[in-house]
């Protein structure tokens, strides 16, 4: 609430807007809309939806409307794997709330129960333009990570828009660490896992217990089994790759998307004709792993190029950093990827990927999740300069903006800096 | 026009000269001290580097925007690259013969980025467990290591880092231990040996510690309660000046039989390290992250007569940049990171530029081997940063976070890190704007040698462990 008075107080442009309807038009926009750039556009914003709008039309009155002067429109950016709001310095286990490596339960481990909108690290993100975010469990979870969710960055209570939004889990190298040392030990699990939650809750009331499930994972992983929910699934090499596609060829009612698939591009053709959807950090290029040999920043050109759906995300920090997810995007395109791709894979396609009808992009009855930025968003050095969630302006500032601004000129002539703010 | 620009670039090397202080200063006495009499009793540099520069041609690079890296940029610029050195800059240099004429119109030539902490070859990719040659985590106090003594030459990290533009860096122990070791320079030409990448007359440097790491390695981290020391910041500092004072002891002995002679002291790995601190020989580049404690460190350097050349991460160096620049320090920095312990919490975007506001020297740097190949975009991404709240930086200023301040803090600016006529030809070609994330080095010399071509895939090295496995030789 003090930020958005602060914020209010800052612009007397925003006291228009008042808290409730937000009705705005951005004219003169270079607006990517999700799927197309075009020049000189014009976006309405009603109610904190898009309403379609044709350049040539009248605008609507007692809207504020806002001369973008060419400037680039965005929908809000998707962060399509983070830890954001679930975990406050990652070294302290009391705020980290990523993984629990000493629970007893998997599956059911419901990552909105960490999720603390007030955490320091969303607005963080959201000064940078990320309006939505899918968070996920740690990579160095167990095999079965939990329950991801989908939550918008206004930092409010009630930010959370879709929980239990996906499972997660953890393949390759990272599944057979944690499932009794193996590959064929991780999806022996995986496999008796399914067979557990399709059978959910029969099995449960006959004998009480499945044969790696307990009962309150079971009930979590059976939306999965049923092709209720997406199964997100951390995996590199190929070979486990085309592992995940014959099991999606043998259960087609599965969701499955990938994360991570530093391989995927040796997998291209296979993943689309299976319809897999990826999510990769496109600067992945190093063979950390045995399970990435493959790695190149070409992943991502050679991936869309094949028909793969393909969304991006910043692994090397995703609970700090999911931020950094533009220059992963901007990067691609230096890799060979087609500008208004590289737009889409941080906007429309996880959008899609996650089943997020209304974000991601700014076609009629969209989410107003809008961004007007002070150069291409895909350059490091562009900014947000106003960014709107459903319609709502959102404040710019953040821990860091204050502590920039304490310390922008020092002077302890009068009183310490404590005392400045 | 152009001397305007040239007497702007003068003034700011004095600037940072002055701002950086150990830098070029510590590498003089360095050179000095290689040849008193302290050498004849023990080899003082038993792993020498057995690096040469490659075969160069001359190269005239032509028509390209230029930044020497010392605050200068000019367009249409060329840069003649002869004998491994630079040999010219200038408008419409003549070509001899036998040069070769590359037209870089629309390219932008930088000097090489020198990356002064990264844990390449000692933290290789991949990163098994029998890959963990970077930190000896066995003591608190582990100055007689050496990383040259860890690092696998066959690490594809270096060619990561070398398509990135990266011509130097130093390789350093980790951040475990209150003293980690030393670190080496290297130049970025894959070698089959450690020694064949060493840059040649580098000083030495020591890898040293605060804060979190090593109380929580040594304090918690040996199963008991309490583990053992350093268990608090407290042990960290008695920890540092206790070694000090024994590296005092010993440099007494030491500069006492110099004079006098008899019998020759015994040597002390360990303290031939830290003496050599204390002779002025070894840079300190030390892991720091909060103001307080860097504070304290500066203190306690006065108090044994030594200089810490570098602060590294010095995530929290904006709250007390005044006091960096009066002191001499540098600080090596990330763009942004922040958040992943606690002495990371109040990293701020604009730490790089409000160093450099304050007339410190400010130097970017990745401890990462991701980072490592982008850190121009870093530095772009810290100068625009800066721009939003008023720091007016101009790009040609912040390239000295690149290259000129790094090869300061390693004791190396007299023959790298800038474009001036007569240093080693470290040069990188840029496909278009280096502050832009769509540029990439297209082409990279090393004393005038060609490593590195994007278009060529015979300059396009290959490590012993990628040679047969998937991905060989693709584009990275």
């Amino acid at each position: 609430m003090i930020r958005k008075l602060a914020a209010l107080t800052a612009s007397a442009s925003l006291v228009a807007l008042s808290a409730l309807a937000q009705d705005l038009a951005i004219q003169n926009a270079t607006l990517f809309d999700g799927e197309t750039v075009r020049e000189g556009a014009t976006l309405v914003i009603r109610d904190g939806r898009v309403v379609a709008w044709n350049t040539g039309d009248s605008l609507p009155s007692g809207v504020e409307v806002i001369d973008a002067e060419g400037a680039w429109v965005t929908p809000g950016i998707f962060a399509a794997y983070s830890q954001a709001g679930i975990v406050e310095v990652g070294a302290e286990d009391s705020t980290n709330d990523t993984t629990a490596p000493a629970s007893s339960f998997g599956a059911s481990l419901d990552m909105a129960d960490a999720f603390n909108p007030a955490s320091t690290v969303i607005d963080v993100t959201r000064i940078e333009g990320v309006t939505r975010m899918a968070v996920a469990p740690s990579l160095g979870s167990s095999l079965f990570g939990g329950q991801g969710f989908i939550a918008t960055t206004t930092g409010e209570p009630g930010s959370i828009v879709q929980e239990r939004a996906f499972s997660f889990i953890n393949l390759g190298e990272g599944g057979a660490g944690v499932s009794g040392g193996s590959r064929p030990a991780a999806w022996a699990t995986l496999r008796a896992a399914l067979g557990d939650a399709r059978a959910f809750p029969a099995r449960y009331i006959a004998s009480q217990e499945g044969d790696v499930l307990r009962r309150l994972d079971a009930q979590a992983f059976a939306r999965v089994a049923r092709g209720d929910q997406l199964l997100m699934i951390a995996v590199s090499r190929e070979s486990d790759i085309r592992e995940i596609i014959a099991l999606k060829e043998d259960n087609p009612e599965l969701r499955v998307a990938l994360l991570g698939a530093q391989e995927g591009w040796m997998a291209a053709e296979a993943l689309a004709d299976a319809g897999i959807p990826v999510i990769i950090d496109p600067y992945d290029n190093l063979p950390g792993s045995f399970s990435t040999l493959g790695s190149t920043q070409e992943n991502a050109s050679r991936l869309i190029a094949a028909g793969v759906e393909t969304a991006f995300a910043y692994f090397d920090d995703s609970s700090h950093q999911p931020r950094l997810v533009l220059q992963s995007a901007g990067n691609a395109v230096g890799s060979g990827v087609d500008h208004t791709a590289a737009l889409r894979a941080v906007t429309s396609v996880p959008a899609r990927i996650f089943g997020v009808r209304d974000a991601g992009r700014l076609s009629a009855g969209g989410a107003g999740d809008v961004v007007i930025w002070d150069g291409d968003p895909l350059e490091v050095m562009s900014a947000p300069v106003r960014v709107f969630i459903n319609g709502e302006e959102q404040s710019l500032e953040s821990r860091q903006t204050k502590l920039r601004d304490r310390y922008l000129d020092i002077d302890e002539s009068e009183k310490p800096t404590a005392y400045k703010r | 026009m152009r001397h305007a620009i040239r007497l702007a670039a003068t003034l700011s090397i004095a600037a940072l000269l002055a701002a950086c202080g150990g830098g070029t200063n510590e590498s003089d006495e360095a050179g000095n001290s290689s040849g008193e009499g302290s050498e004849a009793a023990f080899d003082k540099d038993p792993y020498p580097s057995t690096y040469t520069p490659y075969p160069s041609g001359t190269v005239l690079l032509q028509n390209a925007t230029v930044y020497d890296g010392i605050g200068g940029v000019f367009e249409n610029y060329d840069v003649l690259l002869q004998g491994g050195n630079v040999a010219a800059l200038g408008e419409d240099l003549a070509a001899g013969d036998d040069v070769e004429v590359i037209d870089a119109s629309g390219k932008v030539v930088t000097p090489g980025i020198i990356d002064n902490h990264s844990h390449l070859g000692v933290y290789p990719s991949p990163g098994v467990s029998a890959h963990g040659d970077g930190n000896e985590v066995s003591a608190p106090v582990t100055a007689e290591v050496w990383a040259e003594h860890g690092i696998w030459p066959q690490d594809p990290g270096f060619t990561r880092a070398l398509a990135g533009g990266v011509t130097s860096m130093q390789i350093l122990p980790g951040s475990a231990n209150l003293f980690g070791g030393r670190g080496v320079t290297l130049k970025n030409v894959l070698s089959r040996t450690v020694q064949g990448m060493k840059f040649p007359e580098a000083p030495y440097t020591l890898k040293m510690a605060c804060g979190e790491n090593p109380k929580r390695v040594y304090g918690y981290g040996r199963g008991g309660f309490p583990g053992g020391a350093p268990y608090s910041r407290m042990g960290n500092m008695a920890g540092y000046r206790t070694s000090w004072i024994q590296a005092t002891e010993y440099k007494k002995k030491w500069d006492k039989w110099e004079a006098d002679g008899g019998d020759m002291p015994g040597r002390d790995l360990e303290l031939d390290t830290l003496k050599g601190v204390l002779d002025g020989d070894i840079l300190v580049h030390m892991h720091c992250y909060r103001a307080d404690e860097m504070a304290q460190v500066m203190d306690m350097s006065e108090e044994f007569g030594y200089k810490v050349t570098s602060f590294h991460h010095a995530v929290e160096s904006y709250k007390i940049a005044d006091k960096l620049a009066e002191y001499g320090a540098c600080s090596a920095m990330w763009a942004d990171w922040w958040g992943f312990k606690m002495e990371a919490y109040d990293g701020i975007r604009e730490n790089i530029p409000l160093v450099h506001k304050a007339g410190a020297c400010a130097i970017v740097h990745s401890d990462s081997d991701i980072g490592i190949q982008r850190l121009n975009q870093e530095a772009a991404k810290a100068l625009a940063d800066g721009r939003r709240v008023g720091i007016d930086i101009s790009n040609a200023d912040a390239w000295t976070w690149l290259s000129a301040n790094p090869a300061k803090s390693l004791g190396i600016f007299d023959k790298t890190g800038s474009l001036e006529v007569g240093k080693d030809a470290d040069v990188v070609v840029w496909s278009g704007d280096p502050f832009s994330s769509y540029s990439n080095a297209e082409r990279v010399y090393i004393d005038g040698a060609l490593m590195f071509d994007r278009a060529r895939p015979d300059f396009t090295p290959v490590t012993d462990f990628e040679l047969g496995q998937p991905g060989e030789g693709d584009v990275k």
